[in-house]
C-alpha cells in the first residue's frame, strides 16, 4: 500500500482556496519532487501532508504508524533561546549519542554535536535539519525547500545528500523545489502544481507537457535545457525565472 | 513553627516559591516573544482582584479566573491575525483601568490597592504561603511534564505536527501556567511587576547558558538572589520590597550584559 494517499484534497486558508481537487499517492522508496510558482499551494501540501493544515475536504490517508521526518522550509531560532546541536536532536524525543552520532554522519554533519544552532552556517543549519528527521528512522522524508539561502554548490551537495540517504534507509522523499534542474536530475516523479495537479510523471514527461511550460516558459526544451545552461552560471540566483529572462 | 512566625521567612519563602515557577516559565515568555502577553495577563489580575472583593470570595480565585480569561483572548486573538502589539496595548492597560475604577467602586471594603500594584511580601501569612506554593509546584510540575513537546512548539510548529505534538494545545499549556504564576505573584511582587520576575532573570540567565535547561536553571539561582538581596535591600534601606526585588534583578541583568560585551559574542 502506498505510504500516503491523499484523495480529493480541498484546503481553504483565509477564505481562499489554495488547493483544490488534490489526487495524490506516494509510494515506499520513490523521490517525488513538486514543483510550482509561488503561492501554488506547493507548502500547503506539505503541511496538510505532516497534519500541520487541516483539509476542507477530501481526505488524507496515512500508512498506520508511518515513520515520518520533516525538514522545515526556515527553522528561525529565536536569538534568546540557546540550543546546541546535541540537544535539538533530543527534541521531541530523547535518543542515545550513539543514535544522534550516526543521524549527524548520515546527513553529512559529523564533528557539529557541541555547536550552537544559531552559530551554524546555512549549510550546516540544513543538514541538522536532515540529521533530525532521519532519527525516527523514516519511511517518509518530507523536505520544504530545505536548500534555500544555500548558493548553488551547497544546494547540489545537499541534494546529493539526500539521495544518498534514500539509497541508504530505503525511504520515500517527497520534496518541494525551486531548483528545476537539480529537480530533473535526482527525481523518479515529478508533480507541476498551481492549486491543483497541472501534470505528474518522470520528469522528461513532464518537463514536455504543456501544462508545465505553461508555467515554466517554453524556453528551449524547459528545465533539462536550464540544466545545461546553468554550468556557464555561477553568480547568485534567486529562481530559474530569472535565467530563463536572460536567455 | 517557630520558623514560619518570623516574617521575614515567610517572605523569603514566598518569594523563592514564585521564583521557582516564574523563573522557568520566563523562559519560554522570553523564547517566545510574549513579555508583553504576560504583561496583559498581569494587568487583568487587578479586575479579578475588584471582583473577588466585590462577590467576597478569594482573591486568589478571582485573579486566576480573570488572567485565564484574559489569557485564553489573547491567545486565541492572536492565532487569527492582529496586530499582536497594538492588540495587547489595548487590552493590557484597559483591564488595569476597568480594574482600578472597579476597586473605587467597592463600598465598604477598604481596598489597600498598593498592595496588589506593587505586593505585600512582607505581609505573607501561612496560609498565603501554602497557596503559593501549591501554585508553584503546580506550574512546575506542568513544565515538567510538557517540556519537550513546548519546546518543540516554541522552536517551530510544523516541526511540532509532524511529531505529532499539537502546538495549540502546548499553546494553552503555556496560557494556563502564566495565569497561575500571575494568581500566585500578585501577593509578592503585585500585578504591575511581575512581568519583571518573568522576563529579568531569564534574560540575565541567557549569556550563561547553552541549552534550555540550563537557562532555566540559571534564572532560577538569579531569581532566588533577587529575592534575597531585594529583601535584605529593604531591611536596610526600609524600600518598598516588591519594587526592591526587581530592582536586584535588574541590576544583575545590567551585571551579566557587561559579562556578555567582555566575553565578546561567541555565544551569539
Amino acid at each position: 500500500m502506498s505510504l500516503v494517499e491523499i484523495s480529493g484534497l480541498n484546503v481553504q486558508l483565509g477564505g481562499n482556496t489554495v488547493l483544490h481537487h488534490v489526487n495524490l499517492h506516494i509510494n515506499a522508496g520513490e523521490i517525488v519532487t513538486i514543483v510550482g510558482p509561488n503561492g501554488s499551494g506547493k507548502s500547503t501540501l506539505l503541511r496538510a501532508i505532516i497534519g500541520a493544515v487541516q483539509p476542507s475536504s477530501g481526505t488524507i490517508t496515512r500508512k498506520p504508524g508511518l515513520r515520518l521526518g520533516y525538514v522545515p522550509q526556515k527553522l528561525h531560532i529565536d536569538p534568546t533561546l540557546p540550543m546546541t546541536v546535541r540537544r535539538f536532536l533530543d527534541l521531541p524525543i530523547r535518543v542515545s549519542d550513539a543514535t544522534a552520532e550516526a543521524a549527524l554522519a548520515d546527513a553529512g554533519a559529523g564533528a557539529l554535536t557541541g555547536r550552537q544552532m544559531s552559530g551554524l552556517s546555512g549549510g550546516q543549519f540544513q543538514r541538522v535539519l536532515l540529521a533530525r528527521a532521519l532519527l525516527s528512522r523514516p519511511e517518509l522524508l518530507v523536505l520544504d525547500e530545505a536548500t534555500q539561502g544555500l548558493d548553488q554548490p551547497g544546494s547540489a551537495a545537499f541534494y546529493q545528500k539526500i539521495a544518498d540517504v534514500r539509497d541508504h534507509l530505503g525511504c520515500a522523499v517527497l520534496m518541494v523545489s525551486h531548483e528545476l534542474h537539480v529537480v530533473m536530475a535526482a527525481s523518479d516523479r515529478v508533480i507541476c502544481l498551481n492549486g491543483h495537479i497541472c501534470c505528474q510523471g518522470e520528469p522528461e514527461h513532464v518537463a514536455s507537457a504543456p501544462e508545465y511550460r505553461a508555467l515554466f516558459g517554453t524556453g528551449t526544451g524547459g528545465a533539462l535545457a536550464l540544466y545545461r545552461h546553468e554550468h556557464g552560471h555561477n553568480h547568485d540566483h534567486d529562481h530559474d525565472h530569472d535565467h530563463e529572462a536572460a536567455e | 513553627m517557630t520558623l514560619l512566625d518570623d516574617f521575614l521567612v515567610r517572605a523569603t519563602l514566598a518569594g523563592l516559591g514564585l521564583v521557582m515557577a516564574a523563573a522557568p516559565l520566563g523562559c519560554f515568555v522570553v523564547w517566545r516573544r510574549m513579555a508583553y502577553f504576560g504583561d496583559a495577563t498581569a494587568h487583568a489580575a487587578i479586575l479579578g482582584v475588584a471582583l473577588a472583593l466585590a462577590f467576597d470570595t478569594s482573591v486568589f480565585g478571582g485573579v486566576l479566573v480573570v488572567s485565564l480569561l484574559m489569557a485564553f483572548t489573547v491567545s486565541t486573538l492572536s492565532n487569527r491575525g492582529y496586530a499582536m502589539d497594538t492588540l495587547l496595548g489595548v487590552m493590557a492597560h484597559s483591564a488595569l483601568a476597568f480594574g482600578l475604577v472597579a476597586v473605587s467602586f467597592l463600598q465598604g471594603v477598604r481596598v489597600d490597592l498598593m498592595a496588589y500594584l506593587f505586593g505585600d511580601i512582607l505581609a505573607v501569612g501561612i496560609a498565603d504561603l501554602a497557596v503559593i506554593w501549591g501554585g508553584a509546584a503546580l506550574v512546575i510540575a506542568l513544565l515538567w511534564w510538557r517540556w519537550s513537546a513546548l519546546l518543540t512548539a516554541t522552536l517551530n510548529p510544523d516541526l511540532a505536527y509532524a511529531a505529532g505534538i499539537d502546538p495549540r494545545r502546548e499553546q494553552l499549556v503555556l496560557t494556563l501556567a502564566l495565569a497561575l504564576v500571575v494568581a500566585v505573584a500578585i501577593k509578592v511582587v503585585g500585578v504591575l511587576l511581575i512581568a519583571a520576575m518573568l522576563i529579568v532573570p531569564a534574560a540575565t540567565a541567557r549569556p550563561f547558558a547553552g541549552t534550555p535547561e540550563r537557562m532555566a536553571l540559571a534564572a532560577t539561582i538569579i531569581g532566588a538572589v533577587s529575592v534575597i538581596g531585594g529583601l535584605q535591600a529593604s531591611l536596610v534601606w526600609d524600600s518598598p520590597t516588591g519594587p526592591s526585588i526587581v530592582c536586584v534583578a535588574a541590576i544583575l541583568f545590567v551585571l551579566s550584559s557587561a559579562v556578555r560585551g567582555l566575553l565578546g559574542n561567541s555565544r551569539g
